[in-house]
């Protein structure tokens, strides 16, 4: 059927960018082409379900959120991930002197919009992301990437409330200061 | 009241984009706000961080 041909095509086309917002998330590129594999063949046997909807990168994203939290409830069971050492706050620490004053007053960013307009700020951005520490970095993707609510990720994550805050916290402020340095500073 | 060090509100503006802040923390923090420049730009950059991040992995495409 040529139809279903063209719907194949244009799924395949997508898969470089389906694969990108999936190693955002997981950083790692085996189990990233899994969970996209895993997102075309379930968007493949849903495909009725997709007929007069508009944007198929948008529906396909939507299939792969659900297989990246499949996957990361898998991750978080193994105890690799749940043993992760947590050093609370040091780099928090770095940027506030002792009395909680700011280290270093953060600096004026001028119209930071327009950087949402260039494909090298997100080069950056994703540089920035990769330093952070892998737990910091998951519930922080999890939250600002895949939208979930703290509530989802404390559940999948088997962290509390109170702990997801610091985690969030650790990473906004780390990534606001890299981007800081390498972005806005220069 | 207590008054906040820019480390505790910097706590509280992000937790502010993953909850419902009470009203006194809400008061506290305006309160920060109104003597502390630094604390003004760090809540408006972690608001711009929040919709960069959405925008990942391409830049203004994925707005439909």
């Amino acid at each position: 059927m040529a139809s279903q041909d063209d719907f194949r095509k244009q799924m395949e086309a997508l898969r470089p960018y389906l694969l990108r917002f999936a190693s955002l998330q997981l950083r790692d590129t085996a189990a990233a082409e899994d969970a996209v594999q895993e997102a075309l063949v379930a968007a493949l046997a849903a495909e009725a379900s997709f007929a007069g909807r508009a944007n198929l990168r948008t529906w396909l994203t939507g299939i792969l959120k659900h297989k990246i939290v499949d996957t990361i409830r898998r991750q978080s069971r193994e105890p690799t991930f749940a043993a992760e050492v947590d050093e609370e706050g040091a780099e928090i620490d770095v940027l506030f002197t002792e009395r909680g004053h700011w280290g270093e007053r953060p600096a004026a960013w001028g119209d930071p919009d327009g950087a949402l307009e260039q494909s090298q700020f997100f080069r950056a951005l994703e540089m920035c992301l990769e330093r952070l520490p892998a737990r910091t970095a998951r519930v922080f993707m999890m939250r600002e990437h895949l939208g979930a609510e703290t509530g989802e990720i404390c559940k999948e994550l088997g962290i509390t409330p109170t702990h997801c805050w610091v985690l969030l916290h650790r990473a906004r402020m780390t990534l606001r200061e890299c981007l800081q340095q390498t972005w806005f500073a220069k | 009241m207590k008054l906040l060090s820019c480390r505790e509100s910097t706590r509280l503006i992000s937790q502010g984009l993953d909850r419902e802040l009470a009203f006194g923390e809400r008061v506290a923090l305006r309160v920060h706000f109104a003597i502390c420049l630094g604390c003004r730009r760090a809540s408006r950059q972690l608001a711009f961080l929040r919709r960069a991040v959405r925008m990942l992995p391409e830049p203004r495409q994925e707005r439909s």
